[in-house]
C-alpha cells in the first residue's frame, strides 16, 4: 500500500487534523505497554490475548487497542492502561484479560486485583496519572509515549508531530532555530552537558561541505536506558528534532548510532525511517520547502568507548573506535574531517518541544543552569524500578521516596550513583541536592546520561568501585596508558581489598593513580574513570579502612569476606537449605538442626534465600569468627505433638 | 556460510569499505560466528586489508571468532543486576556448564556470555538464554532454568 506523499506544510496540517478527529478522546482504547521491560514479562502475550477476546467478544470495531513504547513503570509490568478513564492495570497476565474485556469494556467496571496497591498505605489507585509514581513526574519528551504506537507514523502526526518540522522549515531561518535552541539553554543529555545551541552554531559556522548530524544512541551506561526507551517508543519526535536541527546547521546527510544490542530500537527507528520518507518528511524537497534530508542508520558494534564523540565518528567510518585528542573539535573536523554535529537521542527529542512551545517556557522550568526536564532510569534497590522524567532542580529525595517509593524490605538508603560508570555515589547525607548538571558535579559525581542507580545497607561501596573500574578496564580502548595500564592495576588493587588481602598504603596508591589517569587520558572515559573510586573514598573511607585493616565487610556482601551461618536457636531443620545447597555443604536431617561445613561451603547464598523468612535462621558473618558447630547430642529438636500442644506445659 | 550469502550481503551494503562493521554484524547475526573465509572474502571485495579486519572484529564485543554453542546465556551484569547479586547467578551459570564467559563447552551446548546491561533493570537480577528473558532469578532458580535447556 503506498501512502500519499506530503508536499507542503497544508498537506500535512489536513492529515494531521483528519487523524486526530478520527482519535476520539472520548470512545474506548487499550494501550498496552511494550517496551523490553514489559516484552521481557510476556506483553506479546497479552497483546495476543485481548487481540482475540475483541474478536470473540465482538469489541473489534468498538475498542482501540494499541501496543506502545515504555509507559516507564516497568517494576510492575506488563502495563494495560484502558482510555478515556486511564484506567491502569498492573503485572496483567494473558489469563486476567477476558475479564478486563468484559467487565472493565462493557460493563465499565474496574478489576480491584489489578490496580496500583501502595506499598505502605495499602490504598489502591485507579488513574494511571494518579499513582504516585507518575503524579509526581513531568512528562514532557517521555509523555506521548503513551499514546502512539511507535511503528505508527500516523500516530505521531495525530498528537501533532512534525509541526515543529514545519514551523523551523517555513517560519524560520536557520539562525533564527540556532538562537531559539540557545535562548532555551538546552544542555547536551548525554553526558557532557555542552550548551546545544552553541555546538550547532559552532557547526554552522565552521568551513566545509558536506556537514553532517548524528544521533548518538550508543547507550552503554550500564543501569540506564532512557536513550533506547525513546527510540523504541516515539523514534519520530528524534528524527523531527535530526531535521530541525540539520536545517539549522545546514546539513544534509545524517546517522543514527544505536547499539545493536537494541533489536526493538533498530526495528522501530528503521520503521520509523521508512514511513519519513513514504510521507516525503525525509530525502528530497521536504514538503516543498527545497531542503533535503537523508539518514543513514549505523548498528554499534558493542564497545563503551564508542559513546564518545570521536570514537563514534571512527565507528562510523568502519574503523575501531579509539577517540583521538580534541581539538579540533567534531563540529569543525568531525566524519571524514567535515563538520560533525553530534547529539544525544534525548537532546535531539527536546528540539521539537522547544520550537513548538517557545524558549521561554521551555526555559521556565529548570534551575538556573540546568533548564527542562530530564529522563532518568531509576534502577537497584529501590521499590519503583522504570523511567522517570522530572524537572531539573527537583531534590534527589523526592525522586527517591515520592517517585521511586523508597527502599524494599524496610532496608536503609546508602547511596545514589549516577552518571554511570564515571559517575559517582550521592551519600544520604546529599539526599536534599536538587538535579542539575553543575550540582551534581559539584558533590563529587555528574549528570552523564542520566543513570540512578540506588543502594541500600547490603551494598558493599568498595565492591562498587571495583565493580566500576572493571567494567571501565575492560572498555578502555588501550590507547592510553595511564588508562589502559593505571585502570588494571586500580582493579587489581580494588579486587584484592575485596578478597580481603588488602595492604596498607593501597588507598595511597589508588589516589596516585587516580590522579595520573586523570590528568594524562585523552578522553573523557579515562579522565572520569577514577570516580567511582573517588567518590566512595570521600564518602565512605571507613568501609575501605573496615575492608583493609579488620578484613571485614560492612555491608556482608564481599563474598571472601562473608561466612554463612545457622542460628541452632532459630533452625527447625526444615531441610528446605539442605536439599538446595549446590555443594552439599549442609549436615542434618529432618528433626536434627542444620550446620553448615564451612570447609564445602562456597557462598554462593542459596541457603540465605531459600530458608524461609519466618524463621529467619541462616545469618552472614564477617570480621567476627563463625560460632562452633553445637554438639551432636543437642542438635535434636524434640517437637511436641499437636496434643500436647494443645496441652498447658507442665513446666 | 555460502560465498553468494556474504556477496550479497556486502553488495547491501553498496561495497563500502565505511560499511565494515555493518557487514561483519550481519555475517555475526546470521552465521552466529565469524569463520576466516568469511573475513577474507569481505577483506577481498571490500579493498580492506585483513590486519584491520581482525583488529575490528577483535575490538568490538558483537564479534566472535570461534563457533558458538547451541544455546546462548547471556547473563546481566548491569550496574542493577550487580546490586541485586547476578556474581551468584553467574558463579551457578559457571558451576553448571564448567565454562567462563566467552567460551562455549566442548559439546557445543552452551556459549556464556556477559553483558553490561540489557535494560530490563526492573527484572534484575536478569539473565537471557536463547533470546527468551528470565528474570528475578535466586541461584536456585537459574540452576532450574538451566536444566530446562538440552
Amino acid at each position: 500500500m503506498t501512502v500519499p506523499r506530503l508536499s507542503s506544510p497544508e498537506e500535512l496540517a489536513k492529515l494531521s487534523q483528519e487523524l486526530s478527529s478520527r482519535r476520539d478522546p472520548n470512545s474506548p482504547c487499550v494501550s498496552i505497554c511494550a517496551g523490553t521491560g514489559c516484552l521481557a514479562c510476556g506483553a506479546t502475550d497479552v497483546v495476543s490475548a485481548f487481540k482475540d477476546e475483541f474478536e470473540k467478544q465482538g469489541l473489534k470495531d468498538k475498542v482501540g487497542l494499541r501496543s506502545t513504547g515504555c509507559h516507564g513503570f516497568c517494576e510492575r509490568g506488563p502495563i494495560v492502561v484502558i482510555d478515556p478513564e486511564e484506567t491502569c492495570y498492573l503485572q496483567v497476565a494473558p489469563g486476567d484479560v477476558p475479564e478486563i474485556a468484559s467487565a472493565a469494556l462493557n460493563e465499565n467496571k474496574i478489576i480491584d486485583r489489578l490496580l496500583y496497591v501502595h506499598q505502605v498505605t495499602g490504598e489502591k489507585t485507579t488513574r494511571e496519572s494518579d499513582i504516585p509514581f507518575y503524579k509526581n513526574q513531568r512528562r514532557l519528551v517521555f509523555g506521548p509515549n503513551r499514546k502512539i504506537d511507535p511503528q505508527s507514523i500516523e500516530d505521531y502526526i495525530a498528537i501533532g508531530g512534525y509541526r515543529a518540522l514545519v514551523k523551523a522549515l517555513f517560519e524560520m531561518t536557520p539562525e533564527q532555530i540556532i538562537a531559539e535552541v540557545k535562548e532555551a539553554k538546552l544542555r547536551g543529555r548525554g553526558g557532557a552537558g555542552f550548551l546545544t545551541g552553541v555546538k550547532w552554531e559552532i557547526a554552522r559556522n565552521a568551513p566545509g561541505d558536506p556537514k553532517y548530524v548524528v544521533v548518538n544512541c550508543d547507550e552503554g551506561d550500564p543501569g540506564a536506558y532512557m536513550d533506547r526507551s525513546l527510540m523504541e517508543g516515539n523514534p519520530h519526535s528524534v528524527i523531527e528534532g535530526l531535521l530541525i536541527g540539520a536545517y539549522a546547521i545546514g546539513s544534509q546527510h545524517g546517522f543514527v548510532y544505536v547499539r545493536q544490542e537494541y533489536p526493538l530500537a533498530v526495528k522501530n527507528l528503521g520503521i520509523a525511517l521508512r514511513q519519513a520518507e513514504e510521507r516525503g518528511l525525509l530525502g528530497k524537497n521536504i514538503l516543498g520547502s527545497g531542503f533535503d534530508f537523508h539518514v543513514k542508520v549505523h548498528r554499534g558494534a558493542g564497545a563503551f568507548v564508542c559513546g564518545e564523540e570521536t570514537a563514534l565518528i571512527l565507528s562510523l567510518e568502519g574503523r575501531p573506535g579509539e577517540p583521538r585528542p580534541r581539538p579540533p573539535y567534531p563540529a569543525v573536523k568531525g566524519l571524514w574531517d567535515k563538520p560533525t554535529n553530534i547529539n544525544n537521542v534525548e537532546t535531539w527529542a527536546n528540539v521539537p518541544l522547544i520550537i513548538n512551545k517557545g524558549a521561554a517556557e521551555f526555559a521556565s522550568i529548570g534551575t538556573d543552569g540546568s533548564k527542562g526536564t530530564k529522563i532518568f532510569s531509576l534502577v537497584g534497590k529501590i521499590a519503583n524500578t522504570g523511567l522517570v522524567e522530572v524537572p531539573m532542580g527537583i531534590p534527589l529525595r523526592d525522586v527517591v521516596y515520592k517517585i521511586g517509593g523508597g527502599i524494599p524490605g524496610g532496608k536503609k538508603f546508602k547511596a545514589m550513583q549516577t552518571g554511570g560508570p564515571s559517575g559517582g555515589c550521592i551519600p544520604e547525607k546529599l539526599l536534599d541536592l536538587e538535579v542539575g548538571f553543575d550540582e551534581l558535579t559539584k558533590a563529587g559525581s555528574m549528570m552523564g546520561s542520566g543513570g540512578m542507580i540506588v543502594m541500600d545497607e547490603d551494598t558493599c561501596m568498595v565492591d562498587v568501585a571495583r565493580y566500576f573500574i572493571e567494567f571501565l578496564t575492560e572498555e578502555s580502548c588501550g590507547k592510553c596508558v595511564p588508562c589502559r595500564e593505571g585502570l588494571r592495576q586500580m582493579h587489581r588493587i580494588l579486587d584484592r581489598i575485596t578478597k580481603g588481602k588488602g595492604r596498607e598504603g593501597d588507598i595511597e596508591t589508588l589516589e596516585l593513580l587516580s590522579e595520573t589517569a586523570q590528568e594524562a587520558s585523552l578522553c573523557a572515559l579515562g579522565k572520569t574513570a577514577p570516580n567511582p573510586f573517588l567518590s566512595t573514598l570521600r564518602y565512605f573511607r571507613d568501609e575501605y579502612e573496615a575492608h583493609i585493616k579488620e578484613k571485614r565487610c560492612p555491608a556482608l556482601s564481599c563474598k571472601e569476606l562473608i561466612a554463612f551461618y545457622i542460628d541452632p536457636d532459630r533452625c527447625k531443620a526444615c531441610l528446605i537449605c539442605l536439599r538446595k545447597c549446590p555443594t552439599n555443604a549442609i549436615d542434618g536431617a529432618k528433626n536434627k538442626i542444620h550446620v553448615i561445613d564451612q570447609a564445602k561451603c562456597t557462598n554462593c547464598g542459596t541457603c540465605l534465600e531459600v530458608c524461609p523468612t519466618r524463621f529467619a535462621a541462616v545469618q552472614k558473618l564477617s570480621g567476627v569468627p563463625v560460632p562452633p558447630p553445637i554438639p551432636e547430642d543437642r542438635r535434636m529438636i524434640l517437637r511436641k505433638s499437636k496434643e500436647d500442644e494443645r496441652r498447658p506445659s507442665a513446666d | 556460510m555460502d560465498i553468494e550469502r556474504i556477496d550479497w550481503i556486502i553488495d547491501e551494503h553498496q561495497c563500502e569499505a565505511s560499511s565494515l562493521i555493518q557487514v561483519l554484524l550481519e555475517i555475526q547475526s546470521e552465521n552466529h560466528w565469524l569463520p576466516r573465509e568469511a573475513l577474507e572474502r569481505v577483506s577481498e571485495r571490500l579493498q580492506v586489508p585483513m590486519s584491520r579486519i581482525r583488529h575490528i572484529a577483535t575490538f568490538y564485543k558483537a564479534f566472535s571468532l570461534v563457533p558458538k554453542g547451541r544455546h546462548e546465556v547471556h547473563v546481566c551484569m548491569g550496574t542493577a543486576c550487580h546490586v541485586r547479586g547476578s556474581d551468584r547467578i553467574l558463579d551457578t551459570v559457571k558451576d553448571l556448564t564448567g565454562i567462563t564467559p566467552g567460551e562455549t563447552d566442548m559439546d557445543l551446548k552452551f556459549s556464556l556470555e556477559t553483558v553490561n546491561c540489557l535494560g530490563c533493570c526492573a527484572l534484575g537480577p536478569v539473565m537471557v538464554v536463547d533470546g527468551k528473558t528470565h528474570g528475578r532469578l535466586s541461584s536456585a532458580d537459574a540452576k532450574d532454568v538451566m536444566k530446562g535447556y538440552e
